[in-house]
């Protein structure tokens, strides 16, 4: 219940600031996107805005034994860089290109654009349903 | 606030959201020990995806983006979201985003945010390749007229 609300409490935080960043457009941040074009440098701003309490929370985060929800720390190792992750992130940026969207703004956009927002998503499950067809 | 040369842009807002959307991958990391990556969540909350997260958390976090969203529309002010008009660029761009975060483990949150300020050298690789390919992507959307 405790670990529930913690969750609950950090989507509605994250989707807030997605609203309040500007970042919920999927035409800003495909203006970011676009050097060529007007380009719209607001996304750097969010993104140098989010490094701050990160960069604070992961130096907390090494003098600290467990989480304070309780539990144990499951953190992704951070050094292999292979085949996948690269092709992974190439395709990614294409599709963040092309609709202006990445996941979390999408999501958050069920609020705010419901038809358009649902349409990206349920493609975006059908494509990460298709990764599961291929053999790991 | 105006930027310089810049008058569409909104870099107040942008560092202030940026600073919650820090906070929020904060709380996640310190408070049950996990990476705020969407695509990971959206994939674990579905049940499409596995790994030690609880489906139920996963469900909670993603729950709460379109609340956020919500709370900021209503009680802050209207939430601008200017989305293609045509429905293709979503699909095709949904289904290519879906793909690819999945075979790349994550996304502009989990990659972005959560390990670049790690400086986590798996993360700072695939942030770096995915807007070089989203600048890609949108300078020949460009030059073919697309957009």
């Amino acid at each position: 219940m405790k670990q529930s609300l913690i969750a609950l409490l950090s989507g509605l935080q994250f989707g807030a600031g997605l609203a309040v960043s500007g970042m919920a457009d999927p035409q800003r941040v495909q203006a970011f996107l676009d050097l060529t074009g007007a380009w719209d440098p607001t996304l750097a701003f969010v993104m140098g805005g989010a490094m701050i309490p990160m960069a604070l929370a992961w130096m907390i985060q090494r003098r600290m034994a467990a989480p304070v929800g309780g539990g144990t720390f499951e953190l992704p190792g951070t050094s292999r860089i292979d085949g996948n992750l690269a092709i992974g992130a190439l395709l990614f940026g294409i599709g963040w290109g092309i609709g202006g969207l990445c996941p979390g703004p999408a999501i958050a956009d069920l609020a705010i654009a419901p038809v358009s927002a649902a349409t990206f998503i349920a493609a975006m499950l059908v494509g990460m349903a298709a990764h599961k067809l291929i053999p790991q | 606030m105006i930027l310089p040369g810049y008058p569409d842009a909104l870099p107040l807002q942008g560092l202030i959201g940026g600073l919650m959307i820090g906070l929020a991958a904060a709380i996640m990391l310190l408070g049950l020990g996990r990476i705020a990556g969407v695509s990971g969540m959206a994939a674990r909350a579905t049940g499409i995806g596995g790994g030690s997260t609880p489906q139920g958390l996963a469900i909670a976090f993603i729950v709460g983006l379109p609340l956020g969203a919500m709370i900021i529309n209503l009680l802050v002010a209207p939430v601008e979201a200017t989305f293609p008009a045509s429905p293709w660029p979503l699909l095709i761009g949904g289904l290519i985003v879906g793909f690819g975060t999945r075979l790349g483990s994550g996304c502009t949150s989990g990659h972005g945010v959560c390990g670049m300020s790690r400086l986590s050298p798996r993360s700072l690789m695939a942030t770096a390749l995915f807007m070089a390919s989203g600048f890609a992507t949108v300078g020949l959307m460009r030059l073919g007229g697309v957009l």
